[in-house]
């Protein structure tokens, strides 16, 4: 009879841990179906256009004509992000200095509720608030006191400002992942022992420069990690960015100050995708992906072994 | 007074001067701290007082049960997006929910080191960080090419996507914090391992997992763009799996970018149905896990 039990225990010991590795199996098989769908996607685009598809600004649909260049959108993509990272990140880590080494911890608690609830509001609701609110802000508070003041010499505020371009969008972005490095940034400030902050008090320290020499140095890969992360995050976001950045396409997609309207590699998808006319249209769109994904996929590795290093306690200062 | 007092005086003088210089600095620092909380709490702010001051008013019986009337004449509701919403999101985590439990409980109680679990969860963490969007295209690529149809299915798919690796993630770290006590125990009993990971390790890190679930859930509940390639949104109600749906995403931002007063008061009200659900989620997630501590 307890034979019969091992026996039989054996077997579902066998069928279980089969079942959680072919459960495990199962997050390959969705990479694998990741890089198959845009590999077969834009594999016309790429075998008609090649290099050029990434080099040219040209994008046009018409059948017969068709030219298709990611250009513009990939420095769209790129300059967004950076007044989003620009805005954001000193803001991120202001934040998460004060929540966990300014603030008496039940401000902190109640802080870090806050931030938590931002970063639960979805995209679509900060892109509907920025399109009906928060650009008229930008536009009156930010942009037309810049183009006032700087148009003439500086090029980089030299477009009428309507509050629907690169600008805002950058700025929304930060809004959005503000929450997000700052709530990274906070965890990874927690590893720094107390036997840090301490020692730098014990000189006569005060609290930012204990802050300074104690607290960042020790993290610094964590933090530039989690920027990163966010980063990660900007450069994919789509829906928020293709209700404000504008939309425009082809060579004048290239901006030539922070006021210019622009579009991004994902809003392209996003805007074009359920109208594209032709397959060849349909695998531009697709490629657009590609790009992004092989961009995103980059910047997150990169983020994540930074934060995973830093979160596995360095040697030399250990935690009790 | 000697040479040496003389030099003391200097010293104390210097230090004083640099030391207020220095608290001046310290000061700055919490101030400029302070200001950037604030800033980070207006929009928030902002966005929740629009959002009810906005969407309140357009919030009617016929708001959330009809389908919508004639565009630009502010009539009927958002009924189908709702109902869209529910079964979309549904399904996909109903796909994603027993996959990522699976895995989790591969990477924490079944993996012994070697290759395979760190290239799981490597994989695992590339899947977080992708672009929705880029899961969009996979939907249409794989299931909408396939069936020749946007479909329910496709949306459901690309959103589990999404879903699952944030499930395999929390599911591993809360498994991992579970007592070796607990597991001896069964051990003890002569208890094969898959019984004692279903029914001592899991259920004793019940709470943890729920979370996960429901940070999952909502964060699909907010996406848009996978789903405008997979469902592609339509005025009807539910058909069958195979046709598509409306979700409340995904009619938010067509409603935004008609020029229709009525149909940007329709958007306010979609939001805020939206926001109430997914508020509503981690409400009751809270009365759940309140109700049923962990290791009784």
């Amino acid at each position: 009879m307890s034979a019969l039990f091992i026996v039989r225990n054996k077997r579902h010991d066998k069928m279980f841990s089969y079942l959680v590795v072919g459960a495990a199996a199962y997050t390959l098989l969705m990479v694998g179906l990741v890089t198959f769908s845009v590999t077969k996607g834009s594999l016309d685009i790429f075998s008609l256009e090649g290099v050029r598809f990434i080099t040219q600004s040209d994008w046009n649909a018409v059948e017969g004509r068709e030219s298709f260049g990611a250009f513009p959108y990939i420095i769209g993509t790129l300059l967004s992000s950076a007044i989003a990272m620009a805005i954001g990140v000193p803001i991120s880590l202001a934040i998460a200095v004060f929540i966990s080494e300014i603030a008496p911890p039940r401000i902190g608690i109640a802080l870090s509720f806050i931030t938590e609830l931002l970063a639960a509001v979805p995209s679509i609701i900060y892109g509907l608030w920025a399109l009906f609110v928060f650009r008229f802000w930008v536009r009156d508070l930010i942009e037309k006191p810049l183009y006032d003041a700087f148009h003439g010499s500086l090029p980089f505020f030299a477009k009428t400002p309507f509050g629907l371009d690169i600008f805002t969008a950058g700025i929304v972005l930060a809004i959005m992942i503000i929450p997000i490095i700052s709530s990274i940034c906070r965890e990874v400030m927690r590893v720094v022992p107390d036997s840090q902050r301490e020692a730098a008090y014990s000189l006569g320290a005060t609290r930012w420069e204990t802050v300074r020499v104690a607290v960042f140095p020790y993290v610094k890969s964590g933090l530039v990690g989690a920027s990163m992360l966010g980063l990660g995050r900007a450069v994919g976001e789509t829906i928020l960015v293709t209700m404000v950045i504008g939309n425009v396409i082809g060579p004048s997609a290239i901006p030539t100050s922070f006021f210019s309207q622009g579009q991004t590699l994902s809003s392209l998808i996003a805007n074009e995708f359920n109208e594209a006319s032709s397959d060849l249209h349909l695998s531009a769109l697709i490629a657009l992906g590609t790009i992004l994904l092989i961009l995103t996929m980059g910047i997150n590795i990169a983020a994540r072994l930074l934060v995973r290093k830093k979160v596995k306690i360095p040697s030399g200062a250990k935690t009790q | 007074m000697n040479c040496k007092d003389n030099y003391r005086d200097i010293l104390q003088q210097t230090i004083t001067k640099k030391y207020k210089k220095r608290l001046f600095v310290d000061k700055l620092v919490t101030l400029f701290t302070i200001i950037c909380v604030i800033s980070a709490i207006i929009p928030l702010g902002s966005i929740l007082l629009e959002v009810i001051k906005n969407g309140a008013s357009a919030i009617s019986f016929e708001f959330l049960t009809q389908s919508q009337g004639s565009i630009g004449s502010g009539s009927g509701g958002i009924g189908p997006a709702i109902q869209g919403t529910i079964i979309v999101v549904g399904l996909a985590s109903l796909i994603a929910t027993p996959i990522g439990v699976l895995t989790g409980i591969y990477l924490s109680e079944f993996a012994k080191g070697g290759t395979f679990p760190n290239v799981v969860r490597f994989f695992n963490d590339v899947l977080t960080g992708l672009p929705s969007i880029v899961i969009g295209i996979v939907g249409y690529v794989v299931i909408v090419l396939s069936i020749g149809s946007f479909s329910v299915l496709a949306g459901s798919i690309s959103l589990s996507i999404i879903m699952m690796p944030i499930v395999v993630r929390v599911t591993e770290e809360t498994l991992k914090i579970v007592p070796n006590s607990l597991r001896e125990a069964g051990y003890s009993l002569g208890i094969s391992k898959a019984k004692i990971t279903l029914f001592i390790v899991l259920p004793s890190a019940k709470n943890g997992i729920l979370t996960g679930i429901v940070i999952g859930i909502s964060r699909i509940a907010g996406e848009t763009a996978p789903l405008i390639m997979t469902i592609l949104g339509t005025s009807l109600f539910f058909t069958g799996i195979t046709g598509p749906v409306d979700a409340l995403p995904l009619r938010i931002w067509r409603l935004a970018s008609q020029p229709y007063e009525s149909a940007h008061a329709f958007g306010w009200g979609s939001a805020l149905i939206l926001i109430l659900m997914i508020l509503a989620l981690s409400v009751g997630l809270r009365i759940l896990v309140q109700r049923r501590p962990s290791f009784k």
